[in-house]
């Protein structure tokens, strides 16, 4: 395996979709390639720091707003 | 199909029977499904158009046409797919109307590699939270998926934000699964690049 077969990989490597041969070869791979093991870190890093990040949170008062105005819309009188 | 034999594993979703109701005229089990998604479906329409007005615009109009098209929801996906899907679709075309992005569609933005190759190779060292407090960190994200193409932010965001399956990804943006992994890993990818410029290991001596 070489870098860019490793950043093909790369995707499948974190949604766990690998053989446990292709696993092993990543592994061994980035063992000897500094380049790659940090290109695996980070990217690991990039996908843990935004999961589930609140970036745009909902208030409680826009959720009102907004449920409210759903609700007129769906349900207004014809 | 004999009935005996379906599995007994298969776990019906519960919207299903909201689904249901709201079909045969269940104000209140409408409402309910309202109440469960409302709230990822405005994230979602926020990620998309960056545009807090826009999202409130679209998340109205994304129930209302789910609302009056509940008959057409066949229940070949699940009812929270279906709704991401309309409002990326109403996202897409808000993007397309103000034109203010150059390229909306799920296709024009993804021909080119720029930025999807490695290039900063230090380790983020401390973690990032360790290096920012929450508000800026949150900061640090926000601009930082503004700026990749509409394409990619839309990918990432379902997939990777808000935790949809890859398949389910697949079907709230219309586009097959391979295309919706292509597109990740360089969503991925870039945003690790742009992110290393904040997060990267300072070296010894430079100036922070
Ligand atoms: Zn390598």
């Amino acid at each position: 395996m070489n870098c860019t077969d490793l950043l093909s990989h790369l995707s499948d490597y974190f949604d766990d979709q690998l053989s446990e041969e292709l696993r092993e070869e990543i592994s061994v791979h980035t063992a000897g390639c500094q380049h790659c093991r940090v290109v695996l870190n980070t990217t690991h890093q990039t996908i843990e720091v935004y999961k589930g990040a609140e970036l745009y949170e909902v208030s409680p008062g826009l959720r009102d707003r907004l449920h409210d105005a759903i609700m007129a819309r769906c349900f207004a009188k014809k | 199909m004999p009935a005996i034999q379906s599995p007994v594993t298969e776990e019906v979703h519960p919207d299903v029977a909201l689904v249901a109701r709201a079909k045969d005229g269940d104000t209140a089990a409408f409402e309910q499904l309202v109440r469960q998604y409302e709230r990822q479906i405005f994230r979602v329409a926020q990620h998309i158009t960056q545009n807090r007005e826009d999202a409130e615009d679209i998340t109205q109009d994304a129930f209302l046409k789910a609302y009056e098209k509940l008959d057409q929801f066949q229940g070949n996906s699940k009812f929270s797919t279906w709704l991401v899907r309309i409002a990326v679709n109403e996202s897409l075309m808000r993007l397309r109307k103000r034109k203010t992005s150059k390229t909306v569609s799920m296709d024009e933005d993804v021909q080119t590699e720029e930025g999807s190759i490695p290039r900063d190779f230090a380790e983020w060292r401390p973690n990032p939270e360790q290096q920012y407090n929450q508000a800026e960190l949150a900061d640090i994200l926000r601009k930082t998926i503004q700026g990749l193409p509409p394409g990619f932010r839309t990918v990432f965001t379902l997939r990777d934000v808000e935790n949809l399956s890859t398949e389910e990804t697949a079907e709230a943006l219309g586009l097959s699964v391979p295309a919706v992994k292509s597109r990740l890993l360089r969503a991925r990818l870039q945003l690790r690049e742009r992110l290393s410029r904040y997060f990267r290991q300072k070296q010894e001596g430079q100036p922070a």
